[in-house]
């Protein structure tokens, strides 16, 4: 009797090792490959030939809207999370869960409200 | 579309309750090592097709720019990627000095590895007998498999912030920032689409998904959901007309700017990949998975619908997700990021949450929740509603449009009003120059007469603005 699969997730991480298999071999591996020739200016960060312009302290600044959507997703995320379990188990919760997940939609929607009139989904 | 139709389709839905959400799919009689075959079988399709659609993408787009295409290579040039490939292996791959390297190499092991990911919980086939064993045609299934694809496009975006973090350099940075937002405002949308279809289906397990579409597959009844759906997969993958992370224009390569060799060759391998999984996702979700179309599925008491045909009816419509992608490639120019991101957070996103609404009330109407027979009246209600949203949606840009008008485009321009010549914009006239030009007035026979009449001045030197003006003019 050969091993069957324990879990689910087994063969996804086989499928994965694959994956990682094959990238780190043409990253790591393939890169000795190639030929090798020093040239200071090739190690200079792309700028269209110019001097690159200088970053502050590695990393520099971020314009702060990028900021602002990363919030914005989490809360629209988390909603999408609460959302899933309610449309799986729909069939067996009935009337309830019908009305709940309409007020609870209609609270994110405040939320969204608020932010829309506070400019935060506003790109410039 | 006409209701009825529509309403005895809706009938046809599973409409007992509490289905349960595990797989149908049966994996009892697969060992691990048939797992593994599996899996590598799987990992080999994927890049045999990737090679394939870069080439059929190439010629695609070549046939319609009036071009031939790469045509060198093996019949019909369709060596071209593995040639491609094999100059990418022997080009030198060097760490920029301002780079964090280990952040710099793991970012396109993730961006390529993980792009795989989701392909292991979509069914490509029916049932099938694999070396003495009855398995079906697909990696693994689990309760939340549609999850799985989630969090793997979440990781994926790893790839992306890193390599734009790592590299040292100002568009990597700005790059891999924008493909971040993009790929998580887009990825909101894509989930909340498919809250939908987890509604008609309940379950997010793909095999069972792929079972309730039996009757009426979800692109019917889920129709705003599938719109959503492909629109969102063009941002997820950022193709155009949604590459802005990319934009030659402005960032040059994006986050992989800084990327030469195979180490390039993990980010374009990583977005092909992905167009494959989300097409694959789409299949599943919306259009059957492996499942025959309609008319051919009656044929035989459906015996082109089982076993190893799917994988025929599957990667049939894997492609016409992927024709579609070339097709917009082809026609579509780069939309600015601002518009970008306001259809995706503005429109998107509400539309599909009321959306999700809708779609309850109608499930809740199907299973009697609001009363007997009331499904009729509910999507009667819910059509009222949206059209009422419609177009209260619609009055109320209007009128924010037209308080946000900016001042009207004068009629009459002064081409010289900035110092320096200015085209005029369609519908503008160039104003007449005013009077007092002396030396070289207006008019055609300006320069001839002036030059006569003031012989010892040169007009084209000392008037040259006049002079332009006269040109402009005739």
């Amino acid at each position: 009797m050969a091993v069957v699969v324990s879990s689910p997730y087994l063969p996804i991480l086989i499928f994965f090792a694959c994956g990682i298999a094959f990238a780190a071999l043409s990253v790591l591996g393939l890169g000795v490959v190639g030929p090798k020739k020093y040239n200071s200016a090739k190690f200079v960060a792309y700028e269209c030939g110019i001097q690159p312009s200088p970053r502050a302290d590695q990393g520099g600044r971020v314009p702060v809207k990028f900021y602002t959507v990363a919030m914005l997703f989490i809360i629209f995320d988390i909603e999408s999370v609460f959302l899933f379990p309610f449309a799986v188990a729909f069939d067996s919760l009935g009337l309830f869960a019908l009305v709940e997940m309409v007020l609870f939609v209609l609270t994110v929607f405040v939320a969204y409200v608020y932010v829309w009139r506070r400019g935060g989904l506003d790109w410039d | 579309m006409s209701l009825v139709p529509t309403l005895s389709a809706l009938s046809s839905l599973p409409a007992e309750a509490g289905v349960g959400g595990n797989p149908v799919a049966d994996f009892s009689d697969t060992p691990l090592w048939l797992a593994a075959v599996k899996a590598v079988a799987i990992f080999v399709y994927l890049m045999l097709q990737v090679v394939l659609v870069i080439w059929f993408e190439r010629r695609v787009i070549g046939r319609m720019q009036q071009r031939p295409g790469p045509n060198r290579f093996g019949p019909w040039g369709i060596g071209q990627t593995l040639a491609d490939g094999f100059k990418l292996m022997w080009k030198e791959t060097f760490v920029p000095k301002g780079a964090d390297t280990f952040t710099f190499l793991l970012a396109p092991i993730i961006a390529g590895a993980v792009a795989f990911v989701g392909f292991a919980i979509i069914p490509v086939g029916g049932t099938v007998n694999l070396f003495g064993h009855m398995t079906p045609l697909q990696i693994t299934d689990a309760p939340v498999a549609v999850l799985v694809v989630l969090a793997a496009a979440g990781v994926g975006a790893y790839g992306f912030v890193l390599a734009g973090w790592s590299s040292g350099s100002t568009y990597p940075l700005l790059g891999g920032l924008r493909s971040t937002a993009q790929v998580v405002s887009y990825e909101i949308a894509m989930g909340l689409s498919l809250v939908a279809v987890f509604l008609y289906a309940g379950s997010m397990s793909t095999s069972s998904i792929v079972a309730a579409q039996r009757d009426l597959w979800f692109v019917i009844p889920a129709f705003f959901s599938f719109a959503v759906y492909v629109i969102c997969m063009v941002g997820e993958t950022n193709r155009l007309p949604f590459d802005l992370a990319e934009g030659e224009g402005e960032l040059v390569g994006g986050y992989h700017t800084e990327y030469s060799g195979m180490r390039f060759a993990m980010f374009f391998l990583g977005e092909y990949v992905n167009m494959f999984t989300v097409s694959a996702l789409a299949t599943t979700m919306f259009l059957g998975g492996p499942a025959a179309p309609p008319g051919i599925a009656a044929i035989g008491g459906g015996v082109l619908d089982q076993g190893w045909w799917g994988l025929l009816w599957f990667t049939i419509k894997m492609w016409v997700f992927m024709w579609f992608f070339v097709w917009l490639r082809g026609s579509l120019p780069r939309t600015r990021y601002d518009q970008f991101m306001r259809f995706g957070w503005k429109f998107l996103i509400p539309a599909t949450l009321v959306w999700v609404l809708a779609v309850a009330f109608i499930r809740g109407a199907q299973l009697s929740y609001l009363g007997e027979n009331t499904l009729l009246a509910t999507v009667i209600v819910v059509l009222v509603v949206a059209v009422g949203a419609l177009v209260a949606a619609w009055n109320w840009d209007e009128r924010r449009a037209r308080a946000t008008e900016s001042e009207p485009v004068p009629d009459e321009i002064d081409p010289f009003a900035g110092g320096f010549p200015v085209p005029p914009l369609p519908g503008q006239q160039l104003r007449e120059p005013d009077g007092g030009v002396t030396a070289g007035g207006s008019g055609s026979g300006a320069l001839a007469s002036s030059a006569s009449s003031t012989p010892t001045s040169i007009p084209a030197l000392g008037t040259t603005k006049e002079a332009h003006r006269g040109g402009s003019d005739a």
